[in-house]
């Protein structure tokens, strides 16, 4: 729970920055302050015996799964800051991007721990609204305030279905409360009103919309698109891990849990369209930036399909899915971003003849493609084998073949990139300089991602009891 | 311990090289790899000197936990079955680099640590014992001949080697969906989950699964081989990409790699679906049996050398995998098995030797196309004897390597029917007919303007074919060391298959 306090702390901290004059040592301080906040979420792993993990008067309860998925979210967030340093430095309004940031994070960290429906909602506006500022941030692009514009409304949209969801919900039980709720409903199975099944549809439908599940997933690609790289890179990692631990919280946990014969085979049709539409689209893409924003659809359907089997695989899938998915993506993103800045495009062809130019470059970009597309001895294979397994084990068999055939689209699109990094010639006289801050990024991500592909358990074991952590998702 | 020296001796070496420059290389590369066929070598003699020992069992074997919340283990082993196989690895790769030694890699360190990096994926497929792990290592053989046909293949390279890497990724994910089933099959042990121990998944698929869920393995299995060997009808990705591919990674592919295909079917097929196989041995038998006429038809049709080859490789496996298929649970005859055994053997050396061949004939006329040449035999006679010596053992000749694994294979299919081994049996008579014709077009008749300048044989291309031409005969006239290392095992695996469907 500190650890929100001291996020919130950072950020006003950071909107301070501008006017006291210490904007030079901003990024000390965030990176100083990340590493404390994760260090204070760590320390709860310790406690999980009742009121010093809740909050907000039983709101929040940071424990469990809390725990583990606020560490990888905040680390991401660390790794994302390193990534973004030089872009921020660049901006006019730098100190404001930076607070938005973590206020951001700190709606993040809410959805991680929530045990009360309004906390579900309000962390989703914390994390949503600092992102429809953020997506719109380079004011002078057509395409970035095109991106802010619907993103906003959309997000709107799935505001007000999410909340109508929860109001009917609440009708339905009495109580916002996770736990309230699921013994109410328990009880009480046979007898609910219609309209409960009504709010647990819409709410459904809120959420698929902040993960970009298909066919709630329009906005995504020009979102993702039209905003700056790195806010690009933040959505598809930081806030893809939210979502689906906000899904995860309420749908595979008894409070729907318990009707889940009634939303699964809805979500199940989601899963596969999200499994068809992202990897069909990505497929078709010239444009690398908007193709990594097809195949996070695409992932997100992955994730989606091991809520969908809600078995005792289902919640160290969701984890292992997200770090390896995180790390790989940020890999990608920054591989991308010294592109964009060294040949001002981020097309497909920009990527021409990298093996030669800039041996670095290539490698780690390779690396976070056979991951990204699930290829051994990549993190991301184990990810996906792990997802399979939940799939299987739950007879979901057709979701399963299916996912396995969007793999495959999945391969012809990231080695598309490979193809052209290895295969063709690169134009002539252009200088690839990697700065060292981002070398040592990418060579500690790329490493890591193959080195929690080779030894899984680091993930799936973390802190002994990692059925603890299975546990807690499911209460 | 031996056995995990043998994986670990080329993924060193293909660290090592990494780190070094020029063609200094080739050099490294070389010594590791007749390293690691002394090492194969030593592990065959104490192998075949005392088979029952047990403490020689506990050191061939290695099984330690590696992912312990899911029930996975590193577990390798080594019996007669894997020997042939790993013997076959280490003595090919070694062949495979000397025969670049001449040529000029762009980026020799690069290429030859992948080549290295590729042998210590082989070795591990042979020698896995756990379903996960067969499955880690069955892909990470698929990473290093990607990058080695995409960087220094030929003309359209990138699309060939796209859907070679397709193809082969479809099938392993169908047959990770198949081992995903098993997997959870199996009962939950003392540590609290499921098993990917072989011996496992052996009892979830013989006895657990249900008749419709065994098909379904099945067949995610039999996909995933069929398309590494290649059977017809899934053998459109192979010709393009061995022609395509750099002549070494066609050697790779040819010679090794597509061995994993039929070991896998011997290994992990036969004995985890014996029940499947009763009800679909008759379709995958007939598709070998298509694939062994088809293909040998079509070789007869072409034009340019490699892809001869090619194609008469598809006729060659479409025999080794329905010898295996005919494998039946109601006599248990290991003929089938055996002669798989051999040929895999004997086709790896003589493919190797063959596409050798035709790379010769390419860099001394700048040409494959088998009607523009002829004649070379005046020029080279040398070359001419050495040709025929392993096409020979190719078309199955007695007293070649190839005689020996063809006569048992199609006495395999036999037994099963037939009709099967009639059909089948036109391979030997098509393939002596497309490798002769080729021979006769390439060496014999008049010499002309392309192969009058044929240069001299170096000393590096006489040594590469002394020993290929010395194993084809070698293994042809003794065989028996191959068969005896062996057959314990093969016997061992078959009455375990036959048992288990006794009811």
């Amino acid at each position: 729970m500190k650890a929100i306090l001291l996020l919130s702390g950072l950020g006003i901290i950071a909107l301070f920055a501008e006017l006291f004059r210490f904007r030079k040592a901003l990024y000390p301080i965030v990176i100083l302050g990340l590493l404390g906040t994760i260090a204070t979420a760590v320390s709860y792993w310790w406690y999980d015996d009742g009121e010093y993990n809740k909050y907000f008067a039983g709101m929040i309860d940071f424990q469990g799964s809390a725990v583990v998925l606020s560490v990888i979210i905040l680390s991401v967030a660390l790794l994302w800051f390193v990534m973004s340093a030089n872009y921020l430095r660049t901006q006019t309004s730098e100190t404001d991007h930076t607070a938005l940031v973590l206020f951001a994070l700190v709606g993040a960290l809410i959805l991680t721990c929530y045990t009360n429906l309004t906390m579900l909602f309000l962390g989703v506006e914390i994390l949503s609204i600092p992102l429809y500022v953020l997506a719109g941030s380079r004011k002078n692009d057509l395409g970035s305030n095109e991106s802010a514009f619907k993103y906003f409304i959309l997000g709107a949209f799935a505001s007000a279905f999410l909340l109508f969801g929860i109001a009917l919900v609440f009708g339905a039980t009495g109580s916002f409360d996770n736990l309230s709720i699921a013994v109410f409903v328990e009880a009480n199975k046979a007898t609910l009103p219609a309209f409960f099944y009504g709010g647990v549809v819409l709410m459904m439908i809120g959420l698929l919309f902040k993960i970009s599940a298909a066919p709630f997933h329009f906005w995504a690609p020009d979102v993702y698109q039209g905003a700056p790289t790195v806010y690009t890179a933040f959505m598809s990692t930081v806030v893809k891990t939210a979502a689906i631990v906000a899904i995860a919280r309420v749908f595979i946990s008894p409070v729907f849990g318990t009707v889940s014969e009634f939303w699964v085979p809805i979500m199940g049709v989601c899963v596969g369209l999200t499994f068809v539409i992202g990897n069909f689209s990505a497929a078709v893409q010239t444009s690398v930036k908007r193709m990594l924003a097809f195949s996070s659809i695409s992932h997100a359907g992955f994730l989606l399909l091991a809520v969908v089997a809600a078995t005792s695989f289902s919640a160290k899938s969701i984890i292992f899915y997200t770090v390896a998915y995180s790390v790989a993506s940020l890999v990608a993103f920054s591989v991308l971003l010294n592109i964009i800045r060294i040949t001002g495009s981020d097309d497909v062809e920009s990527f021409n003849g990298l093996g030669k130019k800039s041996p670095l470059l290539a490698t780690v970009m390779t690396i976070a493609l056979l991951s990204l597309a699930g290829i051994p001895p990549t993190a991301g294979f184990f990810a996906k084998y792990y997802v399979l397994t939940a799939a299987f084990s739950s007879d979901h068999y057709w979701l399963a073949i299916i996912g396995i055939l969007g793999s495959l689209v999945g391969v012809y699109y990231y080695f598309r990139i490979i193809i052209a990094m290895y295969f063709r010639e690169a134009k002539e006289g252009v200088e690839y300089s990697v700065d060292a801050q981002h070398q040592a990024l990418m060579f500690v991500t790329a490493v890591a991602t193959i080195v929690i592909g080779l030894l899984p358990d680091l993930i799936l074991s973390i802190g002994t009891p990692a059925a603890v952590v299975a546990e807690t998702l499911q209460k | 311990m031996i056995t995990a020296l043998l994986i670990g001796l080329p993924l060193v070496a293909a660290l090592l090289l990494l780190f070094t420059n020029g063609e200094g290389a080739k050099r490294i590369a070389f010594v590791a790899s007749l390293a690691e066929l002394g090492l194969a070598l030593f592990a065959f003699y104490l192998l075949r000197t005392s088979p029952h020992d047990e403490h020689l069992t506990s050191q061939m074997t290695m099984n330690v936990p590696w992912i312990t919340s899911i029930g996975v283990d590193f577990n390798i082993a080594m019996d007669g079955i894997s020997m042939v196989l790993v013997l076959l690895t280490a003595f090919l790769v070694p062949v495979i680099i000397l025969s670049g030694f001449e040529k000029k890699h762009d980026n020799p360190s690069l290429f030859h640590a992948l080549v290295m990096f590729m042998q210590m994926a082989l070795v591990g497929v042979f020698v896995a014992r756990d379903g996960f792990l067969f499955y880690v290592f069955w892909e990470l053989a698929l990473i290093p001949i990607y990058f080695i046909c995409l960087l220094w293949g030929g003309e359209n390279r990138g699309k060939i080697t796209f859907k070679f890497f397709v193809y082969t990724l479809a099938g392993s994910l169908f047959m990770l969906a198949a081992l995903i089933v098993l997997y959870l099959n199996t009962p939950v042990g003392l540590s609290g989950t499921h098993s990917f121990n072989i011996v496992a998944l052996y009892d979830a698929g013989q006895n657990v699964l249900s008749e419709t869920e065994q098909s379904l393995v099945f067949w995610g299995m039999f996909l995933a081989f069929a398309i590494k060997m290649p059977v017809f009808p899934f053998h459109t990705w192979q010709p393009d990409t061995y022609v395509t591919a750099p002549t070494q990674g066609t050697m790779l592919l040819s010679g090794i790699m597509l061995k994993m295909g039929t070991y896998g079917l011997i290994r992990w097929l036969l004995p985890m679906t014996p029940g499947a196989l009763e009800t679909w041995g008759p379709v995958v038998i007939a598709l070998s049996v298509i694939s062994v006429v088809y293909a040998s038809a079509l070789a007869l049709a072409q034009k340019d050398f490699k892809r001869l080859i090619a194609y008469s490789s598809i006729a060659h496996v479409g025999l080794i995998s329905a010898g295996i298929l005919a494998f039946s649970t109601k006599t248990g005859t290991t003929e089938g098995i055996t002669g798989a055994m051999i040929q895999m053997f004997a086709h790896g050396v003589n493919v190797v030797g063959l596409f050798f061949i035709a790379e010769i004939v390419l860099n001394k006329t700048g040409t494959r196309e088998i009607n523009e040449l002829g004649g070379i035999r005046n020029v080279s006679p040398q070359f001419a004897t050495l040709f025929l010596i392993v096409l020979l053992g190719s078309v199955a000749l007695p007293l070649t390597n190839g005689f020996v694994g063809e006569f048992l294979l199609i006495n395999g299919v036999y037994q099963y029917s037939i009709w099967a081994a009639a059909i089948a049996g036109l391979t030997v008579i098509l393939g002596a007919v497309y490798m002769l014709r080729s021979y006769q077009a390439v060496m014999l008749g008049e010499t002309n303007k392309v192969t009058a300048g044929f240069a001299a044989l170096t000393t590096n291309e006489k040594a590469v074919l002394f020993i290929v031409c010395a194993a084809v005969i070698a293994f042809g006239v003794y065989p028996k060391p191959l068969l005896d290392i062996m057959q314990n095992d093969v016997n061992a695996l078959a009455s375990m298959i036959t048992e288990s469907v006794k009811p």
